[in-house]
């Protein structure tokens, strides 16, 4: 039943043997040891847990990890480079769009997703984009303005 | 329940002697320094406490400061953070109080080993009572750092001044001795027992300033752990048989299909069975295959027979306050309105569910729990477990959100059991059903209001009566000559756990309250800010209500207006809020949108802004959701909700505009800000929706098929 699965996972070849019907949220927590990654809900409503396939926001609690074959995979971890944070990380702390800050991780994997295809989204844009992310604390305005502010400054050149 | 009154004071024996040996201990642990020790609890507070639990406290100190050798300010206590940002405001304080750089301070928090007793974290304590011995601690801490100065420098204490945690003569500049010097080498210890004299708020340079979450960075890079994050060798996941309903009994359960399947063990421990595997994905697929029945001792009632349940259940009824005669006020008004407020089961909803990570080594059993009461658990671990309470340790990671619901901490004894039995490390991480299924949710209630008032406006009767709400925000706030309060809530009405949920009670009653208010004001033909105005002496109460008033661009119109207005205030946790809204209801539909929210708030000397902003922010986007759709659907014990499909919250489509204001009182003692804001949110979209209709709703949420109904008798 175990076979190899190889995927490229924040810039990393990683190749790991196992069920290929396991959900990739468990294994980028519990194999990879990517806990950034959160579980919310299991079943798509919230949005906890999502990552970057081939440069999509998916929901990993969704996905089995066949899918994720030979796919480049970033997860919340893998944003900042050498230690230099990801503008849209960079905006979340400015504006404190967090409180718990359980549903950031989700919120920022999605939000990158959302800046890839629309650098410049208007309000609705945003709205639109992040409707399926839950967060109960009520950070919504904040992060809103994190993400125009991101997406600002990553048109001006990262 | 006797039993575990005794168990209570067993417990309570070996606490006092784990204090002992943390005395003992710490200074082993911690080093050398200055420890003031000190009982953040005002006698309100332990007199409640005592009542609550049966059992007398600490007579100790349940908190104490350190100033270490190397000059740094450590904290360290039981409570826990969880979003609400004390981990940010709680060293702001310090930081002024001890004249030290701000980021020379930390706070060590919700670790049973490290910090003394604290019941948890809840009430927006934290900053009202907490804060308040804290910054009284560092006082103390300053005036023996000070003694110590003067005997270094030979220099009378008036002499000195202190920047940075820098001491200097202030005659000769030259001459200063650092904090890190002045306590190298020594272990002295201060019991803060008398009131210590405190910085002239006009001096802070810290407090009152914004500051951003002190762990966002961590937050927004995924490094942050929670209690499902911790990293074991040899880590087991475990799943746990739940019955279907709340009642069930657990009858028969045949658990060889699940056994079957390969890395999978099966644990039983009387009602206990557990699936465990290395793997998540494997513990999932053989729960299910566990084959149980179960006898039902069906609890007829669902969420709409509720209320009956609740009217007409044996409660005692139990008189909370009373002004005048309420015969006398029903004889002198010339207007008496009867109205009967209804509001249901909502869920916590937290996006991280309970999850406790467990380990045992040799006879200590470690447990990172997502708690808001660490201590609590530590007493439940012990005493599941019939070990000594120092045998075990809870840690708090970071908390992904309570709002009440993680007071219950069921889950940390589960890890801890199946970790003994299993002798691996063990998880147990909610699924969202779980959190759904054994969510302490916020109780439905009814309040009933009898109030009267003449022909110029003013109020003449309140006669209120609150049924299973609790009485916390059920106070009058206006000025009646006529009034009393009652409150029902003894015995059991729920069939399945109810507990504190963001402002318990207060949503409840100030919905009832804030509503009838208005259904008065518009009985009367009076714009309901002047109405309150008219009847309102609380100055507190009418400057919140000014300032919202002008934040908002408010002018004064009878009700309904067709503009869409809304009007709320109230009290919570030592703290004043008025609200105001803008609501637009499709009239087809019933579907409302919130276009704008102000609040205006009044909660003493405000710590960090910033903060204190985030937390109106977020009170009045989560307050939405129990105003408009939130409602806990259930048949006897069988909840129905199971995740975010059913149980609708705010997202982001809906959120308004939000305009805040912070009145400025530096002058006055801290108070509340995590849970305030949210206690107007029913009544005012409520008030909204009837300025744009003419549709009163008595009931939340305010789905709607509400509307619509309610629109169809306007
Ligand atoms: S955990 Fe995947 S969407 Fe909620
Ligand atoms: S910050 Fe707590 S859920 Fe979003």
């Amino acid at each position: 039943m175990e076979e190899t699965i190889r995927f490229e996972l924040n810039g990393k070849r990683t190749e790991l043997l196992l069920d290929p019907n396991q959900t990739l949220l468990w294994v980028l927590r519990y194999k990879c040891g990517l806990t950034g990654t959160k579980y919310g809900c299991g079943m798509g409503f919230c949005g906890a847990c999502t990552v970057l396939l081939e440069g999509e926001p998916v929901r990993s609690c969704m996905l089995p990890v066949s899918d994720a074959a030979n796919k480049k995979i970033i997860t919340i971890e893998g944003l900042a480079r050498n230690g230099d944070l990801h503008p849209l990380q960079k905006a979340f702390m400015e504006y404190d769009a967090l409180q718990c800050g359980y549903c950031t991780p989700g919120m920022i994997m999605t939000a990158v997703g959302l800046l890839m295809k629309n650098p410049e989204p208007s309000q609705q844009d945003i709205i639109k984009g992040m409707e399926d992310n839950l967060c109960r604390c009520g950070s919504h305005v904040r992060i809103i303005k994190a993400i125009q502010t991101a997406g600002k400054e990553m048109k001006g050149g990262r | 329940m006797r039993k575990a009154i005794k168990n209570d004071k067993e417990s309570l024996k070996s606490e006092e002697h784990i204090r002992e040996i943390k005395r003992r201990d710490f200074f082993k642990l911690l080093g050398g320094g200055i420890f003031i020790f000190f009982q953040p609890f005002d006698a309100f507070d332990l007199l409640e406490l005592q009542a609550q639990q049966g059992r007398s406290l600490p007579k100790d100190f349940n908190a104490f400061l350190q100033i270490t050798e190397d000059g740094l300010v450590n904290c360290y206590t039981g409570k826990v953070e969880m979003g609400q940002g004390a981990i940010t405001s709680l060293p702001q304080i310090m930081a002024d109080e001890l004249d030290v750089p701000y980021e020379k301070v930390k706070m060590f928090m919700g670790d049973t080993d490290l910090c003394p007793w604290d019941r948890g974290t809840n009430g927006s304590q934290t900053i009202r009572t907490f804060s308040i011995s804290m910054r009284a601690a560092a006082a103390e801490a300053k005036a023996v750092l000070m003694q110590l100065a003067s005997e270094n420098l030979h220099v009378p204490v008036s002499r000195l001044e202190v920047k940075d945690g820098l001491v200097s003569d202030t005659a000769n500049n030259r001459s200063k001795v650092s904090y890190g010097e002045l306590t190298k080498g020594k272990k002295i210890e201060r019991h803060l027992d008398r009131k210590a004299v405190l910085k002239d708020a006009a001096k802070f340079k810290y407090v009152g300033k914004p500051y951003l979450h002190q762990d966002a960075r961590i937050k927004v890079t995924g490094e942050a752990e929670f209690s499902a994050d911790i990293k074991l060798p040899g880590l087991l996941h475990a799943r746990i048989l739940r019955p279907p309903s709340h009642g069930a009994k657990l009858l028969t359960a045949d658990v060889s299909e699940a056994e079957k399947i390969k890395g999978v063990r099966v644990v039983r421990d009387g009602e206990l069975i557990a699936v465990l595997s290395d793997d998540r994905d494997k513990a999932d697929q053989a729960i299910v295959k566990v084959k149980a029945e179960y006898s039902f001792d069906e609890i007829k009632v669902d969420d709409k027979t509720i209320f009956d349940r609740i009217l007409n259940a044996k409660s005692t009824a139990n008189v909370v306050r009373s002004n005048g005669d309420p015969e006398t006020g029903r004889k002198i008004s010339d207007t008496v309105i009867e109205s009967e407020f209804h509001n249901s089961y909502v869920a916590h909803a937290p996006i991280e569910p309970h999850a406790a990570t467990a380990m045992i080594e040799g006879d200590k059993i470690t447990a990172w729990v997502s708690t808001q009461t660490p201590f609590p658990a530590q007493e439940s671990i012990a005493r599941e477990m019939n070990v000594p309470l120092e045998k075990v340790r809870v840690i708090t990671p970071f908390v992904g959100a309570g709002f009440g619901g993680k007071s219950a901490h069921r889950q940390s004894v589960e890890a801890v059991k199946l970790a003994r039995i299993t002798g691996r490390p063990v998880v147990v991480a909610w699924t969202r059903q779980e959190e759904f299924f054994y969510d302490t949710f916020r109780p439905a209630a009814v309040v009933k209001i009898t109030s009267g008032m003449d022909k110029s406006g003013r109020i003449t009767l309140w006669d209120y009566h609150t049924y299973y709400a609790g009485s916390r925000g059920s106070d009058t706030i206006y000025d009646v000559q006529h009034s009393r309060t009652t409150d029902y809530s003894r015995g059991s009405v729920h069939p399945f756990g109810t507990g504190a949920w963001r402002a318990p009670g207060n949503n409840t009653n100030t919905f009832a309250r804030e509503s009838q208010i208005n259904i008065m004001a518009s009985k009367a033909g009076i714009d309901p800010l002047d109405f309150r105005l008219k009847n309102l002496k609380d100055e507190k109460m009418i400057g919140v209500l000014k300032a919202v008033a002008d934040k908002f661009g408010y002018t004064s119109a009878k009700n309904p207006s067709g503009r869409g207005y809304g009007i709320a205030c109230g009290t919570d946790v030592g703290t004043w809020v008025a609200h105001m809204a803008e609501v637009k209801v499709d009239k087809n539909t019933g579907h409302v949108q919130v276009i704008r929210v102000a609040c205006a708030q009044d909660m003493g000397l405000c710590i960090n802004p910033q903060g204190a902003t985030i937390q109106m922010e977020g009170c009045i986007t989560m307050g939405m959701g129990y105003a408009l759709t939130e409602e806990i659907q259930f048949q006897g014990g069988n909840i129905r909700n199971q995740s975010f499909d059913t149980y609708e919250i705010p997202r982001f489509s809906w959120v308004p505009k939000i305009d805040t204001v912070i009145m400025d009182r530096k002058d006055q003692a801290p108070q509340g800000g995590g849970e305030p804001a949210i206690i107007c949110m029913g009544a005012v979209i409520a008030n909204a929706v009837f300025d744009a209709t003419g549709a009163r709703l008595y009931q939340l949420p305010m789905t709607p098929e509400r509307i619509l109904a309610a629109m169809k008798k306007a």
